[in-house]
């Protein structure tokens, strides 16, 4: 009955990060030359200017550095969820790097899964990817 | 170097009604605030020769200038990025102005957001960049948006929701005094405010600003002509524009220092062309379409230090007789939601001595556009 969720709208230079994700690998966009990564992804590097790029892997660890629990007025799908968690992750090998995603109870749960009082800025998470080809967060074991 | 500082001066400015929902266009509001801006400088529409907006006004300048008599156009601007560009608007007309591309410009805002569509509704149109990042994630609104970095502020700097709730109040209460505002007998309590439903966690309802219908408009024109206006004449001193390096729009997470915005690009040249100083402002209209923007944009300006912004509201600062009165007319928060037009208007009006919450002796005012999208600020004086 609900609508789907949103998702990515694709273009040329985000398409590889999506497709990377697909086949379950998160991939940083990186400079060919100077070798500093970026995200999102553009065609220039702003550091060196060069043109050249290469997806560089990335371990999937990350710290939450923040997050939201939006509440309706949503989009129809989104509302149906709500409330649920919205984070931004900061991967541990580039602290820089930030990610928007989604922290849940296991790969493919849905974006409530996760309980939004027991979310704490800090907290070690790791990517997971479900069946729709988007980064997950799940809390990381292992901290 | 010629510069634009008191080159310039607001003369006119008018506005609609202000309500959840008006009945006439948004094309029919935009030029009755025109007409009354023009009307209460003293200046016919022949006269006007410049125009400015905003990019997400509806109504082009053919249409402004064909229904209220405008006279040939040699300037006309329209300044991006939403509630960033209001006080652009003023700047670029005063840059025509001072440099004779034009003689008596027009800025104006109308909006039907009350009884329209909200923008972040609309799926057909999202931007590839950066709303893929974003947006299939349940990030869908600028509540959603602001509150990350809002979440992010209140950890770093030990600012809690009390501290939202002084700027939501401080707002309120001006409203309470303005018989225009669309929360004029509305008064807010602490506890109104702690039980009100979330709208983006750690954001409730009366950290987001109004849905307004409402259009606004202001008439500028050289200093020299000013004197020979209707009304006292607002001067523009310093005016900046600001988007700083590898920002991002309001989902600005991806730079090193995501809590400095645009604000602190803008304050740098706005303060490096001004004869005062942040300790000089007797009042500032600073934008609020949500309470966070407020400590950003304090800790911006230069009015106190990094971090300190959501404590600088504490004791009543904000308040009439504070340390730095704000939102005079009750800002976004509680008097209209127009994109932030409404606090260049009131920014004049305590100048000239007129507002429902005036500041005694005010003589110098602060205006700002947007924080956490590429912004705009004009410092006014009499
Ligand atoms: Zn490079």
């Amino acid at each position: 009955m609900t609508e789907p969720l949103l998702t990515p709208v694709l273009d040329d230079d985000g398409a590889p990060f999506w497709g990377y994700a697909a086949q379950g690998e998160l991939r940083i966009q990186a400079c060919a030359d100077c070798g500093e990564l970026r995200f999102p992804p553009r065609p220039c590097c702003p550091h060196c200017r060069s043109f050249g790029s290469e997806w560089r892997r990335m371990s999937g660890l990350g710290r939450v550095w923040s997050y939201v629990v939006p509440h309706p007025p949503l989009l129809p799908a989104y509302a149906a969820l709500a409330p649920y968690n919205a984070i931004v992750v900061e991967l541990t090998e580039a602290p820089h790097i930030r990610l928007v995603g989604n922290l849940v109870t296991a790969p493919g749960a849905p974006l409530d899964s996760f309980p939004p009082d027991r979310i704490r800025i800090g907290a070690r998470v790791r990517v997971v990817f479900g069946g729709e080809g988007l980064p997950q967060w799940v809390l990381d074991g292992r901290s | 170097m010629p510069g634009i500082k008191d080159a310039t001066a607001v003369v006119g400015i008018g506005q609609t009604p202000f309500a959840k929902q008006l009945p006439e266009s948004e094309k029919t509001l935009a030029c009755r605030a025109i007409l009354a801006a023009l009307d209460d400088a003293g200046i016919a529409p022949s006269e006007v020769d410049g125009l400015a907006s905003y990019t997400m006004e509806e109504t082009d300048e053919v249409e402004v200038a064909k229904a209220v008599g405008l006279g040939d156009l040699t300037f006309f601007s329209k300044v991006g990025y939403g509630g960033g560009g209001s006080c652009a608007t003023v700047a670029h007309l005063a840059a025509a102005v001072a440099t004779g591309q034009a003689t008596v410009g027009v800025a104006w805002r109308s909006r039907k957001r009350g009884s329209g569509p909200r923008p972040w509704k609309n799926t057909t149109v999202q931007l590839p960049t950066p709303a893929q990042w974003t947006r299939p994630f349940g990030l869908l609104r600028p509540a959603d948006e602001i509150g990350m970095l809002a979440r992010r502020y209140m950890h770093e700097y030990g600012a809690t929701r009390d501290h939202l709730f002084n700027v939501a109040l401080a707002c309120r209460n001006r409203a309470n005094q303005n018989p225009a505002a669309m929360m004029y007998e509305r008064p807010l309590t602490r506890e109104m405010y702690m039980t009100s439903r979330w709208i983006s966690e750690p954001l409730c309802l009366f950290d987001n600003c109004l849905e307004t219908d409402g259009a606004l408009a202001c008439v500028i024109v050289s200093a020299e002509r000013a004197r020979d206006c209707r009304q006292r004449p607002v001067y523009v001193h310093s005016a900046a524009q600001g988007l700083p390096a590898q920002h991002h729009g309001m989902v600005n997470y991806w730079n090193d220092d995501p809590l400095t915005g645009p604000a602190w690009t803008a304050a740098r040249h706005l303060w490096k062309h001004a004869d005062f100083t942040p300790d000089d402002v007797d009042v500032a209209q600073i934008y609020d379409a949500f309470t966070p923007l407020v400590p950003l944009s304090l800790e911006g300006y230069g009015f106190c230090g990094r971090g300190e912004g959501a404590a600088y509201t504490e004791g009543g600062a904000l308040e009439i007789g504070g340390r730095l009165p704000l939102n005079t007319g009750g800002g976004g928060l509680s008097e209209a939601y127009v994109h932030g037009f409404n606090l260049i208007n009131e920014g004049v009006k305590q100048l000239r001595g007129t507002s429902t919450a005036q500041v005694p002796g005010a003589a110098t005012c602060l205006v700002t556009a947007g924080e956490g999208v590429p912004t705009s600020a004009i410092l006014l004086r009499n």
